[in-house]
């Protein structure tokens, strides 16, 4: 009996190592292929990417791996021969020299000769990369705790807007799922761009430092709240690429990738023919009556892009700049002068003007300060006819 | 080392008592005791980092989250990179400054001995502030070792308690390089010039230099931290006309001439190590110290080669790149002045020279991928990635912590007395740099492959590196066992240490009996 049962768990533990091991078998990169546009299985260098930059990269990264290791061998392959040949055990006697100008001129003298070598392509490639000028495109990236907001500013597609966030599932990454070739580096919205046309990314953040990083490209980019900072690319082959965000972020900071569609001309035009027209379906129309509920929801969203920056989250604003929207007199106060306010601005001061803002984001982001944190206005709602009007 | 210290103390019969107990630690004011509270702290926060790096590395270990959350995943990366600068490397080479200087140029002690007591004493207070934060609500802070704002202004009360911890390291730092200074400046021996002290003395005086002038920056820049999360201020937040980036070259303009504070040092132990066991005196002695003064003051001039990717201009990037190539100078000069000093000798290979040739070996390592890291157009493809984690632990694990290891066994038979067990040493030798090379040499190519650090969790095409890494870091730790055992086993007892200890050490330590009394020096020896 007691042998049985001395069995039977002994059978059991080994059923669940087996299961533990085929488990971390699973895990293994073995488990999947390259990931197309994304890191290989155990790739062992840079990749060769598809701009120039990268391809520059590519190629100096080569060099200096070359020159380092041919100074790595001639450095040791001195040592280690003196470790072997001059040692005690072989009844070396010690020599008595100690300084020798000459050589100590030599190797300084070479080693300042190899490093303006490398420095001449550097300097050639740090210029090209910083050149932004003349894109064909201009988009404009967003970092967000945690994901990557993007806006087409100018050029084929203009005013095209949208948020990416990841699209593996919560499964994967608890374990309870296979994970997928593309595990962790693939979203909802990937970034589309037409092939061989030159994109300029601006790039900026809303919270904390977050960096757009895609190494089929070669580029990274800090992007810094408050400040818009530009990168460069032009990829040369059709396809999909992928990154994710480089600087330190928060706790999502390794769950916000970056993916970029490249797509042929033509498909390019037809993919912003299609958003556009999806985008004209959701337009607003600005003549109906909103409800309470509908204006607010709306508001929230507008009032955290555009007002949060200045007057917080919280309406608490921030003391001697940027003035305080809870129990603020002009928002309690009648609708005529806040929506003269929104859409003029207060000269002399941050309050900019919104007017490119829509009447029904302007009329839903007026209702929402007016009846967030505990304000009690005169009158609660405004309309986005109120904005028609009043333009 | 309490066994080796109490004897020398009681028959020392001057002006004062020497108390006794734990009094003789609290109120300690002679080198050796200080020097010995400062190595076994260190030690203590060696284990500590080395126990947040092991949960790291579990988490690592597989794709996917299965022990840690990413916020204390981030909590340990950001206390492991904090406890290990401040907490390990920093305080030990302080302590072999108290240990050693005095012995080297021929002093009794310290210039200042009471101070010597504080500046140790006020580090286990920081300490248990940073350990203590994982305690508290919200947890440690998150924001990685270089706290960038805005992400360090959003921590909650642990990065407060963080920056206070700093504040106290950075004036213990300083009142330890005032000592220091102090004490070579004006104790020497009759006859000892500048330009015949030993090389550790040499790289400590410059390393004391360096400290006093950026610790400061560094307190300057997380008071401002502080006062943008409590106090109003708007340093690091554009709404209110401050600018994020300004945080970071406040930062690297510490940081980095920070590296050389954890690194000259070390330079200066294998300089002492190196001509001892190939029974011949150290090559280009004057360009050894030239080249130390070249590296501390190129410092001050390379910090935003930790910037490349904030967007700086073409003129900045060509600057700090040129300036941060140049480095590979003065630094080259100093491989090949040991290569040369090996040359030709008559080496042997105690624990001591194992440490320091291994040390030459990995530390070029971590130099060449410096080399690859400074060319900004490429810097832009390796910046916050595991190439970035592999170089630094190239330089400070197998740069500054071998060198730590190889003057501990170097001096540590002045210091008890007894011989260490030299097996014991060699298998240390060997498991660390195995394992060592085991945990972060795939690093690389996780780096190449543009996987981005402080990472929680990976891609799969990630996995095998990963694994292989997370399995070189168990061996590393427990390889440090060995490390202790070896320590205490020396302090115990074992074979006595002649004065000498090695056949071909030259320097005035060694002219002292073994162990070394309790005043090193009570009467100046004359320095031909």
């Amino acid at each position: 009996m007691r042998s049985e049962q001395g069995t039977r768990r002994k059978a059991a533990v080994v059923r669940a190592a087996v299961a533990a091991a085929g488990a971390a078998w699973a895990q293994g990169a073995w488990a999947v292929g390259d990931m197309p546009g994304g890191p290989g299985v155990n790739q062992l260098n840079l990749t060769r990417g598809v701009t120039r930059i990268a391809a520059d990269q590519w190629w100096i990264h080569n060099l200096l791996l070359l020159v380092c290791l041919a100074i790595f061998v001639v450095v040791f392959g001195v040592m280690f021969y003196s470790v072997w040949a001059h040692r005690k055990s072989r009844g070396h006697k010690p020599a008595d020299f100690h300084e020798s100008t000459a050589v100590e001129i030599a190797w300084t003298v070479v080693p300042f000769l190899i490093v303006v070598g490398l420095a001449i392509p550097a300097t050639r490639m740090v210029v090209e990369q910083k050149d932004t000028s003349q894109p064909d495109l201009t988009i404009k990236a967003t970092g967000y705790q945690w994901k990557w907001g993007y806006e087409y500013l100018k050029g084929d597609g203009t005013g095209i807007a949208f948020l990416s966030t990841l699209a593996t599932p919560r499964a994967q990454i608890e374990g309870t799922e296979a994970k997928s070739e593309t595990y962790l580096m693939e979203v909802d919205n990937p970034l589309v761009v037409p092939v061989g046309q030159k994109i300029r990314m601006v790039v900026t953040a809303n919270d904390v430092i977050h960096s757009w990083m895609v190494p089929a490209f070669g580029v990274k980019q800090d992007a810094i709240p408050g400040f818009v900072r530009d990168t460069w690319f032009r990829a040369e082959q059709v396809g999909t690429f992928r990154g994710q965000c480089a600087e330190l972020c928060g706790k999502d900071h390794a769950f916000m990738p970056i993916v970029v569609e490249v797509k042929s001309q033509d498909d390019y035009k037809a993919w912003v023919a299609a958003r556009q027209k999806e985008m004209l379906a959701k337009a607003d129309d600005p003549t109906k009556e909103w409800t309470l509920a509908e204006l607010t929801e709306r508001g929230a969203r507008v009032y955290a892009a555009n007002c949060a920056a200045c007057h917080q989250a919280s309406g608490k604003g921030v003391a001697g700049a940027f003035p305080a929207l809870e129990g603020s007199k002009v928002v309690l106060g009648k609708q005529d002068e806040q929506i003269a306010l929104l859409l003029k601005g207060k000269p002399g001061t941050a309050m900019a003007s919104f007017k490119q803002l829509s009447d029904v984001e302007l009329a839903a982001v007026s209702t929402y300060v007016r009846n967030a944190w505990g304000n009690k206005p005169e009158d609660t709602v405004v309309q986005p006819k109120d904005y028609t009007a009043a333009r | 080392m309490s066994a080796v210290l109490d004897h020398t103390g009681h028959h020392d019969d001057h002006a004062h008592d020497h108390p006794t107990g734990w009094r003789r630690w609290l109120l300690a004011t002679n080198h050796k005791d200080i020097g010995t509270l400062y190595l076994w702290f260190a030690f203590a926060m060696l284990i500590t980092g080395g126990l947040m790096a092991f949960g790291i590395r579990l988490e690592l270990f597989r794709p996917g989250l299965q022990y840690l959350q990413p916020e204390f995943f981030n909590q340990l990366t950001t206390m492991h990179g904090l406890v290990m600068v401040f907490g390990a490397i920093m305080p030990a080479f302080v302590g072999f400054a108290n240990w050693q200087i005095p012995m080297m140029i021929g002093a009794a002690d310290m210039a200042f001995a009471r101070m010597n007591n504080f500046s140790f004493w006020l580090m286990p207070p920081a300490a248990l502030l940073l350990v203590a934060s994982f305690f508290v609500p919200g947890g440690a802070t998150a924001a990685g070792w270089t706290l960038y704002a805005p992400l360090s202004v959003q921590m909650g009360v642990g990065m407060d308690m963080a920056i206070f911890a700093v504040h106290i390291l950075g004036a213990s730092s300083i009142m330890g390089s005032i000592n220091i200074i102090t004490t070579i400046l004006n104790m020497r021996a009759p006859g000892m010039t500048l330009m015949k002290m030993p090389l550790f003395v040499w790289t400590w005086l410059i390393t004391a230099y360096l400290l006093i002038a950026v610790m400061p920056v560094l307190a300057g820049a997380i008071t401002m931290v502080l006062t943008d999360r409590h106090f109003g201020t708007s340093f690091f937040n554009a709404a209110g006309g401050g600018d994020p980036v300004m945080y970071q070259h406040i930062f690297w303009f510490f940081g980095h001439p920070e590296v050389y504070i954890m690194i000259l040092p070390a330079f200066g132990i294998v300089s002492e190590i190196i001509p001892t066991f190939s029974r011949k005196r150290l090559f280009g002695y004057s360009s050894m110290v030239y080249a130390t003064a070249s590296i501390a003051i190129l410092s001050f001039i390379v910090w935003a080669h930790h910037m490349f990717t904030t967007g700086m201009p073409v003129t900045g990037q060509l600057f700090f790149m040129y300036a941060t190539m140049l480095i590979a100078v003065p630094t080259g000069v100093k491989i090949f002045n040991w290569v040369a000093t090996m040359w030709r000798g008559s080496m042997t290979f105690e624990t001591p020279m194992l440490f320091a040739i291994g040390f030459i070996f990995v530390f070029t390592m971590g130099g060449l991928t410096g080399i690859i890291l400074s060319v900004a157009p490429l810097d832009i493809q390796l910046h916050d990635t595991y190439y970035v984690v592999a170089h630094f632990h190239y330089v400070l694990v197998a740069g500054s912590l071998f060198a730590l290891f190889g003057g501990t066994y170097y001096w540590l038979p002045k210091w008890t007395g007894h011989m260490y067990d030299e097996k014991l040493g060699k298998w240390h030798f060997w498991l660390s740099m195995i394992f060592f090379n085991v945990t972060f040499f795939p690093m690389h190519f996780l780096g190449l492959a543009g996987m981005p650090r402080r990472y929680a969790d990976y891609p799969m095409q990630f996995a095998d590196f990963n694994a292989l890494a997370s399995v070189g870091a168990l061996g590393f730790g427990l390889s440090q066992l060995i490390f202790l055992a070896c320590i205490v086993k020396c302090i115990k007892g074992g074979q006595k240490a002649t004065d000498q200890v090695w056949e071909n050490a030259e320097g005035l330590e060694w002219t002292l009996p073994s162990p070394a009394p309790w005043h090193s020096f009570e009467t100046p020896p004359t320095v031909k």
